[in-house]
């Protein structure tokens, strides 16, 4: 009787995830129906237009989009050079030893780090460095958001991609050296290619992160409505527009902010389970 | 087979190999940098305040912030509306996420071919993955505008949406480690299922799931976006769960926007990161101490 | 080959002046400080032979074979001291990639490379080591080395499939394949049938027996018969040491040291 009650319980919990993740897209979806309705959906999505005011009230996600993948894309360029070696590091020449496991800790810890925390080192130290570079005069914008977003990715894309790195099994990386081959040719025609659907997976679940990333993007974006164009301009993420504006928001702009959310979780539910699905396989296999 | 295969190209190769290993050190470094400039910045600007202060005033406001200045003192005031509504903020999601994260994770590893707990751990990757600011909203239309009042609650709630998905995950990991012959031999003593699980399985998974649970109140301790939408903030320090309460990543975010409280903003910043790092380091001993 | 006088080793090359191919001269191995796995081995191999090295697990056989072509190089913690002469050249000396050249190694499990079809496995030692081929040169390395291991008429069709797709025979004969490609002065072999079947097993046996008309075999085998069936001599190690190395026949039938019986006779292995 006892035990029934108790599976009846885990059975309950685990319900309870599924009803979780039904009432987020329910209640998603419910509230900005009203501005779907108004725009219609490819109406909402692909008009740059946002403007709030009430006698020329216009609302479109356009602006806040390409802001979005703009600076996640560019920050995932950036980071490539720097968490590709850290997985190498790690998961390759160091595997197995103490200076590996320091590393990574290091490395782990920028991961800890909240976000706003980072807004504030990318306000004081970088946007100084920004705007003596030239890039543009207020030194917020494009370049700065994405070399912050950079940084905080690193440690997702760099500790999953070493842990795929690590699996390679010693006997084929041998079979290479035997032949002749250098570590460096190797790791680029043995070690990479066999670890490279798990790279890639790590680095969409890196991207997932950089589209979501709200309070440091926020900070140093410049939170203006426009349609980004170059590095030095300035612009708004999905989530930056919803940081920024849901507070005083209510009626069609309270459900255009909630459409935006909306679409912000259907873009990054995609990215992730792409990413989950590429890994799945590969642990199958 | 008397003609051999000419290689001349053995020093170049040998070369090109040392500098790929010589820029794979350089960039691993480089990529260290970022975590030290950090920690430099809010320690060398924020310990001046870092004091008993900090722990016992309520955040100061614009006008006694901007008197002080004038007068050339150090603003007044500390971060007490911040501690007290983290705690409370974070206590009530831990409490709320401990119960049903760790049901989850057991329901999870008690039924890994199961359609229904597949379905489930989709779900969860699905929510682990959803943006923070997403999560804000929802607590936002759950709590917030039936109960017509930013508050702690909804603070929680979102926390809570945010825990879960760590806590089920790194308890169902654990738990699928253990050995199956565990539960096997306290069931074949003829305890019952329940008490297996209480006795037996949960006491062997410990570390692992008291690793996640620290490492997922690590992570949401910094966040503000989700409470900047539910628990909003306030200039006194409230325990009323049904208020609008303060946080730590909130003040800084009122700080950050306000010339005038700018001085504290480091201090409140570093006392963040010394409790995200502690929870951190002891989660890592925890973890390394009751190693399945 | 009838009447070999005792500990005369066998050498095929009949008409050469017996110049051994590959001298090893107080070869030791240690994993860790005052550790040996291999302890001052010193023998002659001749060309065109098949020497077998057996003995126990742990003894260090497969120690002393990665050590012939510096495969401990790649693990810092590993200590070899010692002269190896190949063909007269010191390879102690040399750089680790060319010896690996020289001597190629056939592994326990078979090991093609996962992301690479037939085709590249076979060429793989060239692309590692960046030497441009044309694409005639290419195809006719492949068929040259897949014939030479027997393999060329089960997969002329597939070429483009990936290696891990082949049986664990017809994989290792791919690896032995992709060796051979390089035309190394010495094949090294670690227990290479011990993860297959008998059938393929009695291929790679046949295969190593032709093998021998061209290359110089040294193959690790913890399998008696097998040594019997396709050795010329044989090596006995014995925690680290090299107990007894002597035509195989002699070995079989008169054992000079009590350790080698005792191990022949199954009283422990």
């Amino acid at each position: 009787m006892k035990d029934k009650i108790f599976k009846g319980l885990l059975f309950a919990a685990a319900l309870a995830i599924l009803l979780l993740t039904a009432g987020v897209i329910y209640v998603l979806v419910k509230q900005s129906l009203n501005v779907f309705h108004e725009y219609g959906v490819f109406g909402f999505i692909f008009n740059a237009e946002w403007d709030p005011r009430p006698e020329t009230e216009e609302y479109g996600a356009w602006s806040f989009i390409i802001g979005t993948l703009f600076t996640a894309f560019f920050a995932l360029l950036l980071c490539i050079p720097f968490s590709l070696p850290v997985a190498l590091f790690n998961g390759e020449y160091f595997k197995g030893y103490k200076i590996s496991s320091f590393v990574s800790s290091v490395v782990d810890l920028l991961a800890g780090i909240p976000s706003i925390v980072y807004g504030l080192w990318g306000f004081y130290t970088l946007r100084p460095i920004v705007i003596q570079l030239g890039v543009n005069a207020q030194g917020f914008g494009i370049f700065l958001a994405s070399i912050v977003l950079a940084v905080m990715i690193i440690p997702y894309a760099s500790s999953l991609s070493a842990e795929f790195l690590s699996m390679i099994p010693d006997t084929v990386k041998e079979g290479a050296y035997s032949l002749g081959a250098t570590r460096a040719e190797t790791i680029r025609h043995v070690s990479l290619p066999m670890a490279s659907s798990g790279i890639v997976a790590a680095y969409i679940l890196a991207l997932g992160r950089a589209l979501g990333e709200t309070m440091a993007v926020t900070m140093l974006i410049g939170n203006t409505t426009n349609v980004p164009t170059s590095l030095r301009d300035t612009g708004n993420t999905m989530a930056s527009v919803i940081a920024n504006q849901f507070g005083e928001a209510d009626g069609l702009k309270l459900s255009a902010l909630i459409g935006i959310g909306l679409l912000l979780f259907l873009i990054t539910a995609v990215i992730n389970l792409i990413a989950k699905f590429i890994m799945k396989k590969l642990s199958v296999r | 087979m008397s003609d051999r295969v000419k290689f001349s190209n053995v020093k170049k190769r040998a070369a090109k190999d040392k500098i790929v290993f010589g820029l794979v050190c350089l960039f691993s470094f480089l990529s260290m940098i970022p975590l030290f400039l950090i920690i430099w910045e809010v320690v060398s600007k924020g310990y001046k305040n870092f004091n008993w202060r900090l722990f016992t005033q309520v955040a100061p406001s614009s006008m006694d912030a901007l008197i002080a200045k004038m007068s050339g003192e150090p603003i007044p005031g500390g971060i007490l509306n911040g501690i007290t509504g983290t705690i409370l903020i974070v206590g009530m999601a831990v409490l709320f996420t401990i119960p049903l994260g760790l049901f989850v994770g057991i329901y999870l590893s008690e039924h890994p071919e199961n359609k229904f707990a597949r379905t489930v751990s989709y779900l969860t990757d699905l929510l682990q993955g959803m943006p923070s600011i997403v999560i804000g909203i929802i607590a936002y239309i759950w709590v917030v505008k039936p109960l017509r009042s930013y508050s702690a609650l909804a603070g929680s709630v979102a926390l809570t949406i945010m825990m879960l998905p760590m806590v089920v995950r790194s308890t169902e990991e654990t738990l699928k480690m253990l050995p199956r012959t565990l539960k096997e031999s306290g069931l074949a003593l003829g305890a019952s299922y329940t008490s297996v699980i209480f006795r037996v399985i949960l006491p062997s998974g410990f570390g692992g799931i008291f690793t996640g649970i620290l490492l997922a109140v690590s992570r949401v301790m910094g966040e503000t976006a989700p409470l900047m939408l539910t628990a909003l903030g306030a200039t006194v320090v409230n325990w009323n769960i049904l208020k609008p309460t303060s946080a730590i990543p909130l003040l800084i975010w009122d700080f950050y926007n306000d010339p005038n409280l700018v001085d504290i903003i480091w201090s409140a910043s570093l006392l963040l990161l010394i409790v995200i790092f502690l929870l951190n380091w002891i989660a890592k001993i925890v973890a390394r101490r009751w190693k399945i | 080959m009838e009447n070999i006088t005792e500990n005369k080793l066998n050498n095929q090359n009949e008409n050469s002046t017996n110049e051994p191919i590959l001298q090893l001269r107080n070869v030791s191995v240690s994993y860790a400080p005052g550790k040996k796995a291999v302890n001052n081995v010193s023998a002659d191999i001749y060309p065109n032979t098949i020497t077998a090295i057996m003995g126990p697990s742990g003894c260090g056989k497969s120690t002393l074979l990665r050590a012939i072509n510096r495969m401990h190089d790649l693990y810092p913690k590993i200590e070899t001291t010692g002269d190896i002469y190949l063909k007269g050249q010191n390879i102690m000396e040399m750089n680790p990639m060319e010896v690996r050249r020289l001597a190629g190694m056939v592994f326990q499990t078979p090991n093609p490379f996962p992301t690479m079809s037939i085709y590249d496995n076979v060429l793989a030692g060239y692309r590692l080591n960046c030497i441009k081929l044309t694409r005639e040169e290419k195809d006719e390395i492949v068929q040259r080395s897949l014939m030479a291991v027997a393999l060329w008429d089960e997969v002329k069709d597939v070429m483009n499939r990936r290696g891990s797709f082949l049986s664990g025979g017809q994989q290792q004969r791919l690896c032995i394949a992709r060796t051979l490609a390089l035309k190394p002065e010495v094949l090294l072999m670690d227990e290479p049938t011990s993860a297959l079947d008998p059938v393929s097993t009695n291929k790679i046996e046949e295969l190593l027996l032709d093998l021998k008309k061209n290359f110089t075999i040294l193959i690790v085998t913890h399998n008696m018969s097998q040594a019997a069936r396709i050795s010329d001599n044989s090596m006995f190690m014995y925690l680290g040491d090299l107990v007894e190395y002597a035509p195989t026949r002699q070995m079989f039938t008169k054992p000079q040291h009590k350790k080698t019986e005792e191990y022949l006779t199954g009283i422990f292995g």
